[in-house]
């Protein structure tokens, strides 16, 4: 609760800038609509505009000033144009509807969820596998870092592609790439999770003759559990991003990265932004979830909070 | 005691570890001959073997050369028969379990059916004076308790051995003293055989049947003291011309060691 404040700053500060941010950007727009509707405008011709920056023009024209923040066509929307867009869009259109946020946000959100479950379990038997297994270690790991080096983009595109041409499309595809982002940091996380044991703990349960399994199951598994909290974390959001990312490139109809798009090529930023601001508040609520989980966990284990 | 059973015998062993700056003679040439009842401590500097020794014992370091029984068989056959247990340095109790759960520990690992699991904890817990303690979390205990509970879980399976390396070693001075006569006291009532590492002469004295001085490189034995104190010993007995005379010998037996070098 204490850190309310801290990030309440922030965001004003972020907001601050924002607002200052939308007259310049929104000025020469606003100026060419203005004059056409018969407004006096210094100076008079787009040419001569042109010479004067977004802030010279606005001290110009200060009565032009309030109408950069409800312009139609922004090339940077205030907030509450945002705010009002996510509104609409998310409380106002039922979920069916095609114009819905909510119903957009599902599109992505299930395969978010469905990459992040396959590529959680791969990184997960993929560590143990390299920590348990000496060729595994050598063989494993430098492939998992050579797979993150790809840029996404332009693997994303690809795949789904290729997918597409053997008839395989919607769901599958995009969980494809979600997965194939949130696998790493789990592979890392649990790897070192798994090796966190101190030599002491491991010789004590080499003195019982402990089996490799009952090693794994009664210490490697729960001493793992707070690096695992992280990486999933890290792994939820980077599924998202995975998701849209996927949706960017196809020409997908629905999903937040198609309404991104969408957006950007039809001229309408309002679209985009809320889309991303959207996002944006998915991934927090994701990663609160599993906030939520880790210290509920770990408080039931005897373990605090990493 | 005269005709009892030897537990661990060793015979020239020697341990010799490979290092980036050339071979360690960590134990060179042991001999030693623990009989079922005593109480032996081995005590010297740092880097002189003890812990090593202890460890072979434990089957958790491999000898170069010589030779090593406990309980008549190889250290790897006893570790596998469950013959010792094993108190480190550290509690290492796992955070995630109870005092209980972590005392069930070795239970469940060696297969104790689980309606023996209760009477046990209760056992050594009382064994331990840390009846009460079950249902609390490692955090929740001292330093000192958290010791005791890992001699408990030590206790739990019920091994003839107790192999003890440093366990009160982080503890200050009142809570050792303590735990000392707890543990003469533990002796006592299970009739175990324990073997225990210490860098202290005090406790080495007041602990031991036999002391055994060890020296550093290599790692060897320069006395086997045979505690003349009886069985019955309260902590007042540190005062007396006895138990002054064995310490003094101790103290001698180190510095042997040292001049050696």
């Amino acid at each position: 609760m204490r850190s309310i404040l801290p990030v309440l700053t922030v965001v004003a500060a972020i907001l601050g800038i924002w607002l200052l941010a939308v007259i310049p950007m929104n000025m020469h727009l606003v100026a060419d609509q203005g004059q056409r509707d018969g407004l006096v405008v210094q100076p008079e011709t787009p040419a001569e505009r042109q010479e004067f920056s977004g802030l010279g023009l606005a001290m110009r024209n200060p009565d032009l000033i309030p109408l950069t923040y409800n312009f139609k066509r922004p090339r940077l929307p205030s907030p509450q144009q945002v705010a009002g867009e996510m509104y609409d869009t998310i409380f106002g259109k039922k979920i069916t509807s095609k114009r819905s946020l909510v119903y957009h946000g599902w599109v992505t959100l299930a395969p978010t969820l469905l990459g992040f479950v396959i590529g959680t379990g791969l990184g997960i038997l993929l560590a143990v596998g390299i920590v348990y297994s000496r060729v595994m270690d050598r063989s494993v790991m430098p492939w998992a870092i050579v797979s993150q080096t790809i840029p996404i983009l332009a693997l994303a595109p690809m795949v789904i592609v290729v997918l597409g041409s053997m008839g395989i499309q919607g769901l599958f595809p995009k969980s494809l790439i979600a997965a194939y982002l949130s696998f790493f940091p789990v592979v890392v996380g649990m790897v070192k999770g798994l090796r966190s044991p101190s030599g002491m703990q491991l010789d004590l349960l080499r003195t019982y003759h402990a089996s490799n399994t009952q090693g794994f199951w009664s210490l490697r598994l729960p001493a793992s559990l707070p690096y695992l909290f992280a990486s999933l974390k890290i792994g939820i959001s980077a599924s998202l991003v995975g998701t849209i990312v996927a949706e960017l490139p196809t020409g997908a109809r629905a999903g937040f990265g198609a309404r991104m798009l969408v957006g950007d090529q039809y001229g309408q930023p309002l679209v985009s932004w809320a889309a991303l601001f959207a996002a944006a508040l998915t991934a927090a609520a994701l990663v609160g979830l599993f906030s939520a989980i880790e210290r509920i966990t770990l408080k039931r284990m005897g373990m605090a909070a990493a | 005691m005269s005709e009892a059973q030897s537990v661990i015998r060793a015979k020239g062993l020697d341990l010799t570890f490979q290092t980036n700056d050339g071979p360690v003679h960590a134990l060179k040439g042991v001999d030693l001959d623990i009989k079922q009842g005593d109480f032996v401590s081995f005590i010297g500097p740092s880097g002189c073997g003890k812990t090593t020794f202890l460890r072979v014992m434990a089957d958790l370091e491999q000898p170069t050369g010589g030779e090593i029984t406990v309980n008549g068989v190889t250290p790897e056959q006893a570790r596998k028969a469950r013959a010792y247990g094993y108190v480190f340095q550290a509690a290492g109790l796992y955070p995630w379990r109870t005092i209980g759960g972590n005392i069930r520990l070795p239970l469940e690992i060696m297969g104790v059916p689980k309606s023996e699991h209760a009477e046990r904890v209760a056992k050594v817990l009382e064994l331990v004076e840390l009846s009460g303690f079950e249902r609390k979390f490692p955090w929740q205990l001292s330093g000192g308790m958290q010791q005791r509970a890992s001699i408990a879980r030590a206790l739990s399976f019920d091994a003839d051995i107790l192999l003890m390396d440093e366990p009160f070693g982080a503890l200050d001075e009142i809570v050792r003293d303590h735990l000392n006569e707890q543990l003469l006291h533990l002796w006592e009532r299970t009739q175990k055989t324990i073997a225990f590492v210490t860098h202290s002469i005090p406790e080495a004295v007041y602990l031991s049947t036999k002391i055994v001085v060890m020296s550093p490189r290599p790692g060897r034995i320069t006395d086997v003291i045979e505690s003349t104190l009886p069985r019955e010993r309260p902590l007042e007995i540190r005062e007396s011309p006895e138990f002054l005379a064995i310490a003094h010998r101790v103290r001698e037996g180190l510095r042997a060691g040292h001049s050696d070098e």
